[in-house]
């Protein structure tokens, strides 16, 4: 592992890109994320949020640019992508649990299979992450079983019993019903104050007020502004993201 | 000819496509139960009574329903289809792990395994596309012919290779339909987790994969059951040979009709499992949609 960028940075990208055939998806993004920071992503569907992230967990191919993580670069040639994988965790918006298995095994899956932990210390493990986030009682239950809320909430915990440096949440409650959505944002709060470097995909702008060391904003595949919450959110500079702002309140989302 | 391979290989069964007709009206519909079992006692009475009194019915009787050929044949007629019984057992244990091995071979992607994706593909076409009883005839007769040191010349042993080669690429083809089927989510959550391209395909996809593919998968092991009659061609005495030489010892054909209710009494009940797990599934996945 070479030491590169800056030891406090857990995430660093530099002039990314990324097309799918002749879409230009990403073009030219930057972003340094620090250790225990919060970055939120705002934009329009379609602005590249999700390709962003796909590409920090090598779940897409880039077209040139660097990806750091924790001062390795995850985009060099002869990276061993799984073992990058394990160190940064993704929850999707479509909760994706695997539907086979009970809600304890969906969690000690990669911690027995990839760390190569004992069933015993994986479930321990699993055990305490569901208790802390009030899922102990659906234990051995199959995902079906669940609300949207309870499933994304697993999903959540799946990804940190990887205990990843970093985690990437890609508009994790855009499938919940709204009554649903605040028992998932306060799994979210709580991982913020326990100091999880996290780089978060939402519409739910009062969320990023709430949440986000800074706020970045996505137009079209370049990142226009980045800044803390309050300026970005109140005092936007680019007309762009005036726009988009007025928009989503005019929809009823700020 | 008995069998001539599976009848809806590589199908899955669709989800929840309306509704499908029912055997026979629901108990709890009176009036229609009534009306389906008069219209099937006058239909097939009716049968019943056209082919009973043709005129060459009595010859037809003595010579295929004949009570004491049925008697002194049924013992050496089912003691030989235990043979069949071995042959698709021992078939159907490798057709599960071969044929599994083939679709994900077939299923891995990656430029590098091209080759690899090219050799199981041209496997399935093979197998596909010749008659068993061919495949069975050039194995069970060819290569013993070849009289190489150390291969065994058994017929029974290649017999069951000739089996296990024709329904492992039908079965591959079911496990392939199966692995499609499975959204590409589920195995992008398992790499975004560490695990490896065959760590997702063992512990996420090939599960999932492998209760859909169920009822399909027993429609085929139907139809290599039916076939291990074909390897009378070889001279192997399993149930139709066995029926063929108390026919000709007896100039009797109620052998054959030996033979027919046994593969009835071993596939009819195997036919209705299938149908009773398709519906299973189609009212799961109509209550279960999300
Ligand atoms: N696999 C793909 N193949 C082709 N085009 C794609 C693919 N994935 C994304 N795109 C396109 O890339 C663009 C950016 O998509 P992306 O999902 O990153 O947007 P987003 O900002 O996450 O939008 P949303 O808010 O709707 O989730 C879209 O135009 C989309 O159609
Ligand atoms: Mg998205």
């Amino acid at each position: 592992m070479r030491a590169e960028g800056r030891a406090s940075e857990a995430l660093l990208v530099e002039g990314l890109t990324k097309s799918f055939g002749s879409l230009a998806v990403l073009r030219g993004i930057d972003l340094a994320v620090a250790e225990h920071e919060v970055i939120c992503l705002i934009g329009a569907s379609g602005s590249g949020k999700s390709t962003l992230l796909r590409c920090v967990n090598l779940l897409e191919p880039i077209d040139a640019g660097r990806i750091v993580v924790g001062g390795q670069e995850i985009t060099a040639a002869r990276v061993d992508v799984d073992r990058v994988r394990r160190s940064i965790g993704i929850v999707f918006q479509a909760f994706n649990l695997f539907p086979h298995l009970r809600v304890i095994d969906n969690i000690t899956l990669a911690p027995r299979r990839v760390l190569g932990r004992d069933r015993g210390a994986a479930e321990a493990a699993a055990t305490d992450l569901l208790r802390r986030f009030g899922l102990e009682d659906k234990r051995l239950e199959y995902p079906d079983r669940l609300s949207g809320g309870q499933q994304q909430r697993v999903a959540i915990v799946r990804a940190l019993a990887m205990e990843p440096q970093l985690l990437l949440l890609d508009e994790i409650t855009s499938a919940l019903d709204p009554e649903l959505i605040a028992e998932v944002l306060d799994v979210v709060r709580e991982l913020a104050r326990g100091g999880m470097t996290m780089l978060i995909a939402t519409h739910e702008m009062g969320f990023a007020r709430d949440v986000a060391d800074r706020v970045a904003f996505l137009d079209q595949g370049r990142m226009l502004e980045i800044g803390p919450p309050a300026a970005i959110l109140s005092e936007p500079r680019e007309p762009r993201t005036r726009q988009f702002l007025q928009r989503v309140i005019a929809a009823g989302r700020l | 000819m008995i069998g001539s391979g599976p009848a809806e290989s590589g199908s899955i069964p669709p989800v929840a496509a309306g509704r499908r007709a029912r055997l026979l009206p629901a108990p709890g519909d009176r009036r229609g139960f009534g009306i389906a079992i008069v219209s099937t006692v006058i239909v097939f009475g009716l049968l019943g009574f056209v082919i009973v009194s043709s005129a060459g019915w009595p010859r037809v009787q003595q010579s295929f329903f004949d009570p004491a050929t049925f008697e002194a044949s049924w013992p050496r007629v089912t003691r030989a289809f235990w043979v069949n019984v071995q042959l698709f057992l021992l078939a159907e244990a490798l057709v599960l792990v071969l044929g599994l091995v083939i679709a994900v071979l077939r299923s891995l992607p990656g430029a590098a395994l091209a080759p690899i994706r090219l050799l199981a593909t041209a496997y399935v076409d093979l197998f596909r596309a010749l008659p068993g009883i061919l495949v069975i005839s050039m194995l069970g007769f060819g290569v013993p012919a070849l009289r190489i040191e150390g291969l065994p010349t058994d017929e029974f042993f290649w017999a069951l290779v000739a089996l296990t080669l024709l329904y492992s690429a039908y079965v591959s083809e079911v496990y392939r339909a199966g692995i499609d089927s499975i959204h590409p989510s589920q195995a992008a959550a398992a790499r975004s987790l560490g695990l490896s391209q065959l760590q997702a395909m063992r512990f996420v996809v090939v599960p999932q994969a492998i209760r859909r593919v169920i009822p399909p998968l027993l429609n085929d092991f139907i139809g290599l059951q039916k076939d291990t009659a074909l390897v009378s061609v070889l001279g192997v005495v399993e149930v139709f040979r066995a029926a063929q030489i108390r026919q000709a010892a007896t100039f009797n054909s109620t052998p054959y009709v030996i033979t027919a209710i046994i593969f009835l009494l071993l596939t009819v009940p195997m036919a209705r499992l299938v149908d009773w797990l398709v519906r299973r599934q189609q009212r799961r996945s109509a209550a279960g949609a999300r």
